[in-house]
């Protein structure tokens, strides 16, 4: 127990330790427990009056009379009672992110048994996750090397709730011929369209028909890419074309269009958006352009007034 | 049975950071004050309270005796537990009979280590130290348990913070610790603790001089009579306890005799334990509750207890209560808790 009493700003002058640890001995009762814990198994100790104590001790706490001779197995499944959260980890617990304490009743059991449980990556300092919550079904991670502690379960975690399963296919697209016209416009900063020989109604992007008379189309014009939004979306969940979250999709009809165009609106906060805001085509710069839609990054606001609903009604 | 009396009551100013000082020297002057205050020199029983883990010495609680003066041997005894179980010592020692006067302290230094690491060593050797659990994250699942169960929520917790500091910042012993939320980020320390549900780290000590029937009249204008004190403890593992309540508390109040009091000084070192201990105790809204700033304002350990004793105290002999109640707790989660009630008038 070396101790130097002189000012240190430099951790511990004086340290107390038992080096090699302080032996124990543990009993027949502990000692059945935490026998079994290297087994991989949670085990109680049934009272007089039936009730199963886990863990375990010698005494019933309620009447202090020895506890029967009888273990069982109990969990490994078990319910929170009551949880805290460490936001901030000390060096002297278990986990080395945040995670919480919790009182756990295996199922089988009377009593609850105090542990760590982990509920996953937490940025130091995070606020306990909202599905913490007291009733949440949890089990044990074993130690691959059990020795006979407590420690010999690393944690708690909880009951699988929930898989996340990849998803991906792999395609190779061809848009059509009508498409490819379309992208070969904006390839060279143009929105083409087509006009119905029917219903005279400009169609952008086209489709060589048009779908509201069921008519081929041919008749090229080029649009404008300035347009107005009919309605709008705010996304909470990221996607790698939007700028941040939340972001917003709309419906813009380009001016002289006969329907609407899904794409991005930005340059404006999420919340700013409106039906009947006048916007323009933020186009990427001319050397990076393709044969692609993403030339045009998304549409951004223009100073002119709202287009009045009145005009936009029937371009939801 | 023999009537004894808190007749006098001193404390350090208490601090929020390591002044400089040995324990000794931190004492001494707590010590000197009260002989001056009683005009005694000698004790007929001296009983002390602290923890050697605080200073990480064994036996220093001996090295302390030099502020009593321990020469020629004198009748002394030692609690490893707040000072407030070393009075209790001392009233059983009264109650013999063969003395008249006690004195009892208690004192720590609670800046030189860390102290919630140091209190995971008080813990079952087997199933929780093993663990690294603290004294916050336990008191914060208790503080879950009671808000889940009594629908108090952490503005609750944040209203009985804000009143003790308040309280303290009147109190010239107290730390003077600002409103809560005050210079902190709003987050957890663990929660649903914030930093102010959790008591401040404090060094300080204090005494008390019990004396019994004529010679604590004799000591005092007006003595503060116990006229019950009991303690009680709750079972030892947490996982068996209903964390929500404290039965312990409540027995102790009942054996010794709570109802009807003015004034209680609670040793509340988390906010929400002082939700659990008036509802253990039957407090109601008359009563007023740590007028000093309680724990949660000046919590030096091994001390704090005994210095509700000591408030509570005060309050009888300056004539503002007639009868007043101190609690001390030791033990995570309220684990052992006394109860000692004081009355301007001795039982009949």
């Amino acid at each position: 127990m070396p101790s130097n009493t002189g000012p240190s700003n430099t951790g511990p002058n004086h340290v107390l330790e038992f080096p090699g640890g302080y032996t124990r001995s543990v009993g027949p009762v502990i000692g059945r427990f935490l026998s079994d814990l290297r087994d991989g198994r949670l085990v109680g100790v049934r009272t007089a009056d039936g009730r199963v104590l886990v863990p375990p001790s010698e005494y019933d706490p309620d009447t202090g009379e020895d506890v029967t001779d009888e273990f069982v197995e109990v969990g490994p499944v078990g319910t929170v009672t009551t949880w805290s959260w460490v936001p901030r980890p000390a060096k002297e617990h278990p986990l080395d992110r945040p995670f919480a304490w919790a009182l756990i009743r295996p199922d089988g059991a009377d009593t609850a048994l105090l542990h760590a449980l982990d509920l996953g990556v937490f940025e130091e300092g995070a606020d306990p996750p909202k599905f913490l919550k007291t009733g949440m079904r949890v089990r044990p991670r074993w130690r691959a090397e059990r020795t006979g502690g407590i420690g010999d379960i690393e944690c708690f975690l909880p009951e699988v709730t929930l898989i996340n399963a990849p998803t991906r296919l792999e395609y190779s697209l061809k848009g059509g011929q009508a498409l490819g016209r379309f992208l070969e416009g904006i390839s060279q900063g143009k929105i083409l369209g087509h006009r119905c020989p029917v219903c005279e109604q400009v169609i952008v992007p086209m489709k060589g028909l048009c779908p509201r008379d069921g008519v081929p189309t041919t008749e090229e014009v080029e649009l404008p890419d300035t347009g107005t939004v009919t309605t709008f979306a705010v996304n909470n969940i990221p996607d790698p074309r939007a700028p941040e979250v939340p972001f917003v999709s709309g419906y813009v009809l380009l001016d002289g269009a006969g329907l609407t165009m899904l794409t991005l609106v930005a340059g404006v906060p999420a919340d700013q958006v409106r039906m009947g805001m006048r916007v323009k085509a933020a186009w990427r710069p001319r050397e990076e352009w393709e044969r692609s839609m993403g030339n045009i990054k998304w549409f951004e606001p223009i100073d002119e007034p709202d287009v009045p609903f009145e005009e936009i009604k029937d371009f939801m | 049975m023999r009537e004894i009396a808190v007749v006098a009551f001193t404390q350090s100013h208490h601090s929020g950071e390591d002044l400089g000082l040995a324990e000794i020297e931190m004492l001494a002057p707590v010590i000197t004050g009260i002989k001056e205050k009683t005009g005694l020199k000698q004790f007929g029983f001296t009983c002390s309270g602290s923890c050697d883990y605080l200073a990480g010495a064994p036996f220093s609680f001996v090295s302390a005796l030099d502020a009593v003066g321990a020469w020629p041997p004198i009748s002394e005894s030692h609690v490893e537990m707040d000072a407030a179980w070393a009075l209790y010592e001392a009233w059983v020692k009264l109650l013999h009979g063969e003395i008249d006067t006690a004195l009892v302290y208690g004192f720590g230094k609670s800046s030189q280590g860390e102290l919630r690491t140091i209190l995971t060593q008080q813990l079952d050797p087997y199933h929780l130290a093993p663990l690294g659990i603290d004294q916050v994250s336990l008191a914060a699942l208790q503080a879950r348990a009671y808000m889940e169960r009594s629908g108090a929520k952490e503005d609750d917790l944040r209203a009985v913070a804000a009143r003790s500091r308040a309280s303290g910042r009147d109190n010239p012993f107290a730390l003077h610790l600002p409103e809560p939320g005050d210079g902190d980020d709003g987050g957890y320390d663990v929660a649903p603790l914030h930093p102010y549900d959790v008591a401040p780290i404090t060094d300080g000590a204090a005494a008390i001089v019990l004396a019994a029937g004529d010679k604590a009249r004799e000591l005092c204008e007006r003595p503060a009579w116990i006229t019950g004190i009991d303690h009680r403890t709750e079972a030892h593992a947490p996982g068996v306890r209903d964390l929500t309540r404290s039965d312990a508390t409540r027995i102790a109040g009942e054996k010794a005799g709570a109802a009807g009091v003015e004034v209680a000084e609670l040793h509340a070192q988390f906010s929400h334990e002082e939700l659990i201990l008036r509802e253990a105790l039957g407090l109601g809204d008359d009563v007023t509750v740590n007028p000093s700033g309680g724990a949660l304002s000046a919590n030096p350990m091994m001390a704090a207890g005994l210095i509700r004793i000591g408030e509570a105290a005060a309050r009888i002999h300056d004539g503002t209560a007639s009868r007043a109640l101190g609690h001390a707790s030791s033990g995570p989660c309220l684990q052992q808790n006394l109860v000692c009630v004081l009355s301007g008038e001795a039982n009949e």
